[in-house]
């Protein structure tokens, strides 16, 4: 039915080419590292992107125009500009520091965010780590965040630092239930834990449609707390300015900062992603029962497109929540949590088994 | 029983306002955006609101008199000394005395703008303009004269 923008034929070429080019394990390396320079350029573009769109956005919830001087009328260039800006600065050191783990806290959230990202379903055939628990492996990787979160905190021998770190623990460790759950959720409804397979699970209807209420009331929690995942507001008590200057990067300068600025960014694209994939059928395009010809049509646009359009339309609901609301104390958030969104979430997937045991799901 | 009821009306609340609170900031981010772009928009589209103070103005009439009666009541108004008025006294012809201003001496760099002045004139003869480029190379041209 997608066949005409399915990648792995194109992918399976390549890789049985350069097979017979050069002996396997070669192969393998190269498009080893190919791929791996693709996770990084994409990165950083969508970053750039990602950066961008929150200050116009931003600018816009505020009656702004935003950046709109640097690189013509759009101010194209302004992030580009400030990332350069940010590279060439210096990397300090500090005195009591704990060196190594001071230098391995950035890494660590980097690497938690880059392997969470290249489980996204991109396109049919077009996902990079491929495996039958996906979605468990990326709620377990994106937990490797939380650690140099808090190494960060720690090693940087500041108040603030570890105030902000030690908050950040507690509510992101809280907030995992809640994502948790509302993954589980849709595991159940799908029947499978594997991102290709959730995917083609809604190839006639997104689950957001097949599993309606609690499909929806799923997507909601998971939105919540997956802004609480990435340290977003109205949950950026890490970072609470007023309180601790920076939070648990406060004593970073440079690129050190720019990773786990970096990482802010790509994790809200990654949690945006991940809603995509599970309730707005990741790169499946819409279908609306009964229509044949704007089916076809929708058919025609590649899985890529629409998976980041969703995308970024999920990003779009988390930015609008972010500049909407205002920030909440550590015990309101710990309090929304336990007592209000986890119960709920436990309600939704009782409610979701039962409905998928007696067959009220479409 | 009636706790349960209490949380159950509680999280219906919360939702409400935090819907409430969505569709305020969406009307915000749909509305006519505020700023100026103003080097470029100064002869176009600039719009500087009319109660904006910028500039301390004596407006005058088509034959060129304005309403200044020379009483004072704005220089003693003026908590930074901004204002200097000169009078002197003349003779009517009805041979009343009667002060008549002779120079209104307004100095904008030591303006604060707070419209005490304005307040507290009798005549309505100064008020505030919007006409806010008012930069010079020096202090000497931002002492002004309103009355001429």
């Amino acid at each position: 039915m997608f066949d005409y923008y399915n990648l792995e034929p194109v992918l399976m070429w390549i890789h049985s080419t350069m097979c017979g080019l050069m002996p396997e394990w070669l192969a393998f390396t190269i498009e080893g590292i190919a791929v791996g320079i693709f996770i990084m350029v994409m990165y950083a573009v969508l970053a750039i992107i990602l950066i961008y769109m929150e200050r116009k956005v931003c600018a816009a919830f505020q009656c702004r125009i935003g950046p709109d001087r640097v690189g013509g009328r759009g101010g194209l260039l302004q992030v580009p500009a400030d990332v350069i800006k940010i590279l060439t600065k210096e990397i300090i050191s500090l005195k009591n520091s704990d060196k190594f783990l001071y230098a391995l806290a950035p890494f660590l959230v980097i690497m938690a965010s880059i392997l969470t990202f290249s489980c996204l379903p991109w396109n049919k055939g077009g996902e990079i780590l491929h495996m039958n628990i996906g979605i468990f492996f990326v709620l377990a990787a994106s937990s490797i965040g939380v650690l140099g979160i808090l190494l960060a905190g720690w090693s940087s021998n500041s108040k603030y630092t570890l105030i902000g770190a030690v908050r950040s623990g507690a509510m992101i460790i809280s907030y995992e239930l809640s994502i948790g759950l509302s993954v589980l959720t849709m595991v159940i409804l799908c029947g499978t834990m594997d991102i290709q397979e959730i995917v083609a699970y809604q190839e006639n209807g997104w689950n957001i449609f097949k599993g309606h209420l609690p499909a929806l009331m799923a997507f909601v929690i998971y939105l919540i707390a997956g802004n609480a995942e990435a340290n977003r507001a109205p949950f950026d008590l890490a970072e609470a300015e007023q309180e601790l200057t920076a939070g648990y990067h406060t004593e970073y300068s440079g690129m050190h900062f720019g990773f786990f600025y970096l990482a802010e960014y790509l994790n809200l694209f990654i949690t945006a992603g991940i809603a995509v994939t599970l309730f707005l059928g990741g790169w499946m395009p819409l279908h609306i029962a009964g229509l044949e010809g704007f089916n076809t049509i929708m058919d025609y646009i590649p899985g890529v497109i629409w998976f980041v359009g969703k995308t970024f339309f999920v990003v779009f609901l988390l930015m609008w929540i972010r500049w909407t609301f205002p920030r909440l104390r550590i015990d309101q958030v710990l309090i929304l949590e336990w007592k209000y969104l986890m119960p709920l979430s436990l309600l939704v997937l009782v409610i979701m088994t039962v409905m998928k045991v007696f067959g009220l799901v479409f | 029983m009636s706790t349960f009821k209490d949380y159950i009306n509680g999280y219906a609340f919360g939702i409400k306002s935090l819907l409430i609170g969505m569709r305020t900031s969406m009307k915000v981010f749909m509305q006519k955006k505020i700023t100026e772009r103003y080097p470029e928009n100064r002869h176009t589209t600039l719009y500087i609101p009319e109660r904006h103070r910028a500039m301390l103005v004596m407006p005058k009439d088509e034959n060129g008199n304005n309403k200044c009666i020379a009483c004072g009541l704005c220089q003693m108004a003026c908590p930074n000394g901004t204002i200097r008025i000169t009078s002197e006294t003349r003779e009517t012809e009805d041979g009343k005395k009667k002060k008549f201003l002779v120079k209104y001496e307004y100095d904008l760099g030591a303006c604060m703008f707070c419209q005490l002045c304005v307040n507290a004139c009798p005549h309505d003869a100064i008020r505030f303009s919007n006409h806010f480029e008012n930069a010079v190379f020096e202090r000497d041209k931002l002492i002004l004269t309103l009355n001429e």
